[in-house]
């Protein structure tokens, strides 16, 4: 792979990162009237003098100008200092850490739920003959994105914990309490996936190719899978990026419903707290993960699609 | 430009040393009777066949009643225009109808088997093995995941005619075949790196492969150059005679019809209208549909008087005056100004490009490639310059600078008197009022959301003239202008066929009362006999207007019909002009010769 297509895409990756903290700063710390004032409110019933307020001020370096505040904040972050919660004190980096593994299981097993039924339903949508069939299955997608995710968890919970009893309700201990919040996160990334590769695969499936693949006389097994897949699965992969960001954003729910520890719980803390290097340190962490998937796809995408590969080769 | 394109220079010169083997074959053709050594049974007989399409308001019946055989080794052509059911009864000889054809009646004898009635599991051993397939477009035929070789040894495996190892070798020796340079080379190559000639030698390997008894080429040279064209179709008829195979060919031209066929078969709104041998057909036409059809092939007119010079024989029409100035019909016009009709100021040049070069920089700063390389040329007024080329030849990128919608990298154009090379801001704008374009594709280049009036109208409204009272007098005047009638004015594009579109992309070109049109390829995405009717169109307007045109198009016989001067270029580069007779009766350079012999329509 040229080094030019890679440093290029490094160097987008980086912007957005940097977009990201910058327009976090901007909101988090310019918008919502004093910072001080929050910062200090958080530490509730306690009178605060202005002479106090001003030492919080200074110790946050809150009484610099704002470029250099901005500035400041944006060399820590570089050398990976996220400051410190304004709850716990901890460094916002150890919490992230903390937070990481459990939601990173419910996340990994949700994103291979929502790949193998999404792709299951799609090709199984445009694989079948009868009409009415590929009605039914086609619906489905556009039902799993309306479903409430926290309601749909709820019924889970409502139907194999209370009900049947297969699964823990509440709780981050064993393999058993990761199911149902990672069959919650795959919902709608799997209606995602279905309803992207659905449309890809009967655009597909209309190309002349696929009309030169008939005359030879393959059949239908052959047509789909080995002519069909990996032409529409092309255009759904550059969605992985949205895919695992949206498992992030439903992460929040779903530990909520569940009453899991994890990224998303820390989330909802970190808002309803105010604690906002905790909130920035999190919005920064959830741009890199996107960063990083779309920069695997974009990495990945010419080992698939010879076209790209080979333009990007000869230009090398 | 991109890699990809660089490289099809290497490609194209390649495939052009194979073309020339295939043309020296192809000559010996003399004395192959038609049916010649063939059984009494023909290979293929359909009969009487119906084919409808389920569409939302009820069937619509695209085969209506077809009867033709084809022998062992014989080449049977079906001409008709776009609609008339030929595609559609070739399709359903290989069983590859669209899902929502039905097969209404009729039989499709195939070696004794009827294929109409063969069930889908059946129908696929016959496809590839038996009947192969040649499609229209080769630049979309090809899966662009998979590489050549696995493509063509794909119909072996499908079959069972050979295993994996096997394939790959016998791949590369169908590719050969198919007089595909290199194949042990291209068959490890993706179809993007193959030019389009290459491609459709490989679909012709791919439809060859297997030792097919029938090969179906519905359209299989539309897409390409006349010069590729011309090598494909020799090496189609060389393969049949090697081997034996019969072919049905698809086409919409009469020309290549009546080169490739042994026997011509005419259709119109899903029947047969006429059949026999060409010789028959172009010289004693039964049928008043194959005459019209005949009139209308460009390829076919060489030895008729040109419409430029029937025109000129008939005179000024005079229905077609309009009103205004220049770039503003609601302009009060100064006697003076008054456009001369063509043959006042005849070689009064309007525009002229002088040393004109355009480079575009390759990818990474490896250089540049010149597009347009030190072109000269001058445009009279009232006049038509023809600028002809093949795809890539740089004609498309000269009308762009003429248009200014690209700046020259070097070199001058004027434009009545005055240099317009660097041209910016209000006056640049003001030139736009002067020189105005038609589009090839009529289909793409009226925006769908608009009714015809408002297409027509937006130049006007662009430039602010008139009011909008005045606007939608000058819309149904321009409509009239073009032959269309006033209904037209409230329907959408979609409700228009191609060539009431053309029409459509016609009177907005002139609703600004333009000097200078340029007109990139405005026939080829029409049928022949609606090509001729724009042609005539345009002609008449020149007459009656005294618009000069720069017309562009890959199709000598159509530049042929309407052009005055005539430019040739290939590789960027002018390498020959002069007036249209000149040329086309004696061309001085070796490629223009070329490309008049790949004109299709005299072999015989």
């Amino acid at each position: 792979m040229p080094a030019r297509y890679v440093a290029r895409r490094v160097v987008q990756a980086l912007f957005v990162l940097w977009a990201a903290f910058t327009v976090s700063f901007v909101i988090l710390y310019m918008l919502p009237g004093d910072p001080v004032s929050v910062l200090a409110g958080s530490d509730s019933g306690r009178d605060i003098t202005p002479e106090q307020l001003d030492a919080l001020r200074h110790e946050y370096g809150l009484d610099r100008p704002v470029i250099i505040q901005y500035l400041t904040r944006l060399a820590d972050v570089v050398h990976g200092e996220f400051g410190r919660s304004v709850q716990s004190h901890q460094p916002v980096q150890t919490m992230i850490a903390d937070a990481l593994p459990a939601t990173a299981q419910i996340a990994g097993l949700g994103l291979l739920l929502a790949v193998l039924f999404g792709t299951g339903l799609a090709l199984a949508a445009t694989y079948v003959s009868w009409g009415w069939l590929r009605q039914a299955l086609l619906s489905l997608p556009p039902l799993g994105v309306a479903i409430p995710s926290f309601w749909f968890g709820l019924l889970l919970l409502q139907v194999f914990s209370f009900r049947l009893g297969l699964f823990p309700a509440v709780g981050n201990e064993g393999l058993a309490g990761v199911v149902l919040p990672a069959v919650t996160l795959a919902l709608p990334s799997a209606a995602t996936i279905a309803q992207l590769l659905a449309k890809s695969m009967s655009t597909t499936l209309r190309e002349p190719y696929i009309e030169t693949a008939r005359a030879k006389g393959a059949g239908r097994p052959r047509i789909h899978f080995r002519h069909a897949v990996r032409n529409a699965a092309l255009p759904a992969l550059t969605v992985a990026g949205l895919v695992v960001g949206n498992l992030l954003a439903g992460s929040v729910v779903t530990e909520t419903v569940f009453s899991r520890t994890g990224l998303g719980r820390l989330t909802a803390l970190a808002v309803g707290t105010q604690d906002i290097p905790v909130v920035q340190g999190l919005v920064v962490f959830a741009a890199l993960v996107f960063v990083l998937i779309n920069l695997a796809v974009d990495l990945v995408y010419p080992l698939l699609d010879p076209r790209i590969a080979r333009r990007s080769a000869a230009v090398s | 430009m991109s890699g990809a394109e660089a490289g099809n220079g290497v490609e194209n010169r390649a495939g052009s040393t194979a073309g020339n083997r295939a043309e020296s074959r192809a000559e010996s053709r003399a004395g192959n009777s038609p049916g010649s050594g063939a059984g009494d049974e023909p290979l293929l007989r359909i009969r009487d066949l119906v084919v409808s399409y389920r569409v939302g308001g009820g069937p619509v019946h695209a085969v209506r009643s077809v009867s033709l055989t084809v022998r062992q080794g014989e080449t049977v052509a079906i001409v008709g225009e776009s609609g008339c059911g030929k595609s559609t009864t070739a399709h359903a000889v290989a069983g590859l109808q669209a899902s929502n054809a039905v097969i209404g009646g009729g039989e499709i004898l195939f070696g004794g088997t009827d294929l109409a009635r063969l069930g889908e599991r059946r129908m696929r051993a016959v496809r590839g093995r038996d009947i192969g397939l040649i499609p229209q477009d080769p630049t979309v035929s090809l899966n662009p995941v998979k590489r050549i070789g696995s493509q063509v040894a794909e119909v072996l495996i499908v079959h069972g005619l050979a295993n994996r190892r096997d394939a790959a070798a016998q791949a590369v020796e169908a590719l050969r075949r198919a007089g595909l340079p290199d194949p042990e080379t291209r068959a490890r190559q993706y179809p993007h790196e193959l030019s389009g000639g290459m491609r459709q030698r490989v679909l012709i390997a791919i439809a060859v492969a297997a030792r097919p008894r029938l090969i179906i080429a519905d359209e299989p040279t539309s897409a390409l150059d006349v010069t590729v064209q011309r090598h494909i179709l020799d090496h189609i008829e060389h393969l049949s005679r090697e081997t034996g195979m019969g072919v049905l060919l698809i086409t919409h031209d009469l020309g290549i019809a009546a080169d490739r066929a042994d026997r011509v078969v005419v259709m119109r709104e899903g029947r047969v209208v006429e059949e026999g041998v060409p010789e028959r057909l172009l010289t004693d036409p039964h049928e008043p549909y194959t005459r019209d059809l005949l009139a209308a092939a460009p390829s076919l007119a060489t030895e008729r008087p040109t419409l430029l010079a029937v025109r000129a024989a008939r005179g000024r029409a005079g229905r077609a005056r309009t009103t205004g100035v220049t770039g503003d019909p609601f302009a009060g016009r100064a006697p003076a100004e008054s456009p001369a009709p063509a043959s006042g100021r005849a070689d009064d040049v309007l525009m002229s490009a002088h040393g004109l070069v355009k480079e575009y920089p390759l990818p990474l700063g490896r250089g540049k490639t010149r597009a347009v390389d030190d072109v000269h040329f001058a445009i009279r007024r009232g006049r038509t310059y023809g600028l002809v080329g093949e795809s890539g030849s740089g004609k498309s990128t000269t009308a762009r600078l003429l248009l200014r919608l690209t700046d020259a990298t070097e070199g001058r154009i004027v434009f009545d008197g005055e240099d317009i090379t660097r041209l910016r801001g209000g006056r640049l704008r003001s030139l736009r009022r002067r020189i105005q374009v038609v589009y090839q594709n009529p289909y793409a280049s009226l925006n769908p959301r608009l009714s015809v009036e408002r297409i027509i109208e937006d130049p006007l409204v662009s430039f602010g003239l008139g009011t909008r009272r005045q606007r939608r007098r000058r819309a149904a005047e321009l409509l009239d202008v073009v032959a269309l009638p006033a209904a037209v004015l409230r329907r959408r594009p979609a409700e228009l066929s191609g060539g009431q579109r053309q029409r459509v992309a016609i009177a907005r070109a002139l609703a600004v009362n333009p000097e200078l049109v340029v007109c990139d390829e405005p026939v080829s995405a029409l049928d022949v006999s609606i090509q001729a009717q724009i042609l005539d169109l345009l002609v008449g307007l020149q007459t009656d207007l005294g618009v000069s045109y720069v017309f562009i198009s890959h199709d000598l016989a159509v530049v042929r019909q309407v052009a005055h001067q005539v430019g040739v270029m290939r590789g960027g580069r002018l390498i020959e002009q002069g007036d249209a007779d000149d040329v086309f009766s004696r061309p001085r350079q070796a490629y223009t010769r070329e490309l008049l012999d790949a004109i299709p329509g005299h072999r015989r």
